[in-house]
């Protein structure tokens, strides 16, 4: 309704309009001037703001900015890596945002003009903005170990973005023999995926189990606590005992600081460990544009005001996802989803001169311990009366004593929301 | 004269523009269940169900059971508030919308009742077995059909939309009645009671296949 109020009253035109619209401080509207976004990646957070923002007011230009023509989920990989799916299945492409109306460019954004409110492209183009929203997801900060690179992440693959990475994790542990030892090394938090590496310990576990039932699972943590983690030991017990050591970090001394691809060692600061498949997890910190915008801070991640994800460092730039600090939210592609649509929501208010509706957040976040034992952490989000921090106000784990079919019908609804939360930001 | 009657549209425009419309407030409400329930309540996995055009009575009536769990804080809450006095106070479990409708008010609840309502009843693309669906088409007249009507297309008398419904989840819900995991009307217990005594529990694979036919005869 009010795009068509606002579309015809634009259409009447005329220098009256003009005058009128400036005296109440609304020069968007009255100057009828399109509106430009610019979304960078098109990711979990980038293709629900992209559409969102379409959805809300067609009259507003948006661009996405995406490197790949392809994408595959993070979410679900795990199961790639257990054997469970293939690869394909987690392949989108940005056809259905197209249908939207909006612009997609594949390139990648290669810097900000944050005073001229331009983004430049890898390939030299410059794209003005009104707004921008930054969903850059992470860099994995592999200099933190020594030793690693990116040479050596294809001989100790980290399989944190989905991708080829994934596939040639799964590739390792085809070939590893019954009988070998699979090492894992989560980093601190914060990181992409809180119960992710647990999950893929599960799923790496599964496949073990029936394949290789001698082999071994040692998990260099460097925590001494991880997300789900009191189902996740619980389901372990129940399906593989005996396979999987943790190593919390007290013990580890905070996880591997260094590897040798060559020798396939992982090392703590007390201790070697030589392992057959050797997953490292670096430190991560919010994407490389989001760096060398200066939207990130100290922390390495991106400080924003919570109720419109617009950053604290850039007016008129908004970060979302797991580049950005969502106080209370973790990072995962749920959450993501959730401050796309949030941010969506403010940028358009904005541009119209109107208010914003009251923001309302979710996360819900599946683990499949083994494909009929499935757990989860959801929570519902407001945002404090001082609009400072985002409070959860209800969720929960699932509960420890959950029946048999309970657990089976979480796998299933992890499918099922799978399937639809690829369909909001692909169709 | 016509630079006044402008003049004036626009500032009606512009005043209306400042009032946070109630279908912003509805979108940012629902935009966190379509992740899970599909876009207008379409929803794209099986196990999770269609929301689109079921009863505003139905899905609150499902909202405040999740969120009230037990019998006696749900019944206490329909009875305090005149918008839910047709709500049936039906308990039943879940994994996990009992820790997300807690997050919702009553007037939450109340507004995505009604958007969901509002949408158009959405066949899930699934297949089904010919044969089962002509049995279950003869177990819906004899059982389910005074109250499920039009085929299960209709939401008359805040019975559930079954026409279009994804299988996994409808049999989901038959077993939850079954097991007493999700209460029932008195007449929808007799009759599925004894439903599985003449045809026995295939009966309700069935039922689920005459449903998703439904879908596909309107393909």
């Amino acid at each position: 309704m009010g795009n068509l109020k606002r579309r015809n009253f634009i259409k009447l035109g005329g220098i009256s309009l003009i005058a009128g619209g400036a005296a109440l401080g609304a020069p968007n509207i009255v100057l009828g001037a399109t509106r430009k976004v610019v979304v960078i990646g098109g990711g979990a957070g980038g293709t629900i703001a992209a559409k969102y923002i379409k959805k809300a007011d067609s009259s507003i230009d948006v661009t996405l900015i995406e490197t790949n023509k392809t994408y595959h989920t993070c979410f679900m990989s795990n199961e790639v890596i257990g054997g469970n799916r293939k690869i394909e299945t987690l392949r989108y492409d940005y056809e259905g945002l197209k249908k939207h109306g909006i612009n997609v460019v594949h390139s990648s954004a290669s810097a900000i003009d944050v005073d001229n409110k331009k983004v430049v492209t890898a390939d030299g183009v410059t794209l003005g903005y009104d707004r921008l929203v930054v969903s850059p997801g992470i860099s994995l900060k592999m200099a933190a170990i020594e030793g690693y690179d990116e040479e050596s992440a294809l001989v100790m693959p980290h399989a944190w973005k989905a991708g080829p990475q994934t596939s040639r994790l799964r590739k390792q542990l085809e070939d590893m023999n019954n009988g070998g030892v699979v090492i894992i090394a989560p980093p601190n938090n914060p990181f992409r995926c809180p119960p992710g590496p647990y999950e893929r310990v599960s799923q790496i576990a599964y496949y073990l189990k029936q394949s290789k039932p001698k082999s071994k699972i040692l998990i260099l943590d460097a925590k001494d606590k991880f997300s789900k983690q009191s189902l996740f030991t619980q389901g372990w017990k129940a399906r593989y005992d005996g396979m999987i050591d943790w190593v919390p970090g007290t013990d580890t001394g905070g996880g591997v600081t260094s590897v040798s691809a060559k020798e396939m060692i992982a090392s703590t600061d007390f201790e070697d460990f030589k392992g057959d498949v050797i997953n490292v997890i670096p430190p991560q910190e919010a994407g490389l544009i989001a760096q060398s915008s200066g939207l990130a801070d100290s922390s390495g991640w991106c400080p924003v005001h919570v109720d419109t994800f617009e950053s604290s460092i850039h007016k008129g730039i908004h970060v979302i996802g797991d580049a950005c600090v969502a106080t209370g939210m973790p990072k995962s592609g749920y959450a993501a989803n959730s401050q796309g649509k949030v941010c969506a929501a403010a940028i358009v208010a904005s541009l119209n001169d109107t208010q914003m509706a009251t923001p309302s957040y979710v996360n819900t976040c599946y683990s499949l311990i083994a494909p009929d034992y499935g757990i989860s952490i959801a929570a519902v989000y407001r945002l404090s009366e001082d609009r400072s921090k985002i409070a959860s106000v209800s969720g929960g784990l699932t509960p420890s004593d959950a029946s048999p079919e309970a657990l089976r019908r979480e796998v299933q609804y992890a499918y099922s929301w799978y399937d639809n939360i690829v369909a909001d930001m692909f169709s | 004269m016509l630079a006044l009657f402008k003049f004036s549209s626009l500032t009606a425009f512009l005043l209306a523009a400042l009032v946070v419309s109630a279908d912003n407030e509805t979108n940012m409400l629902t935009g966190t269940c379509i992740v899970c329930h599909g876009d207008s309540g379409a929803s794209a996995g099986p196990a999770i169900p269609n929301l689109s055009s079921m009863s505003p009575n139905y899905l609150m009536g499902a909202m405040l059971a999740y969120k009230y769990e037990n019998k006696d804080d749900l019944k206490q809450a329909i009875d305090s508030d005149d918008d839910f006095q047709d709500v049936e106070a039906f308990t039943r479990e879940s994994t996990i919308m009992n820790r997300i409708a807690k997050g919702y008010s009553e007037a939450e609840i109340k507004a995505i009742a009604k958007y969901f309502s509002e949408q158009k009843l959405y066949f899930a693309k699934q297949s089904h077995s010919q044969e089962n669906s002509q049995a279950g088409r003869e177990l819906h007249e004899k059982y389910c059909a005074s109250c499920h009507e039009g085929e299960g297309k209709s939401s008359e008398g805040d019975s559930g939309v079954l026409a279009g419904q994804w299988k996994p989840y409808f049999l989901y819900s038959m077993n939850d009645f079954l097991d007493g995991n999700r209460q029932m009307p008195k007449k929808m217990k007799i009759k599925l009671n004894k439903m599985i005594a003449g045809s026995g529990k295939q009966s309700l694979e069935e039922l689920a296949d005459y449903y998703a036919s439904i879908s596909n005869s309107l393909e």
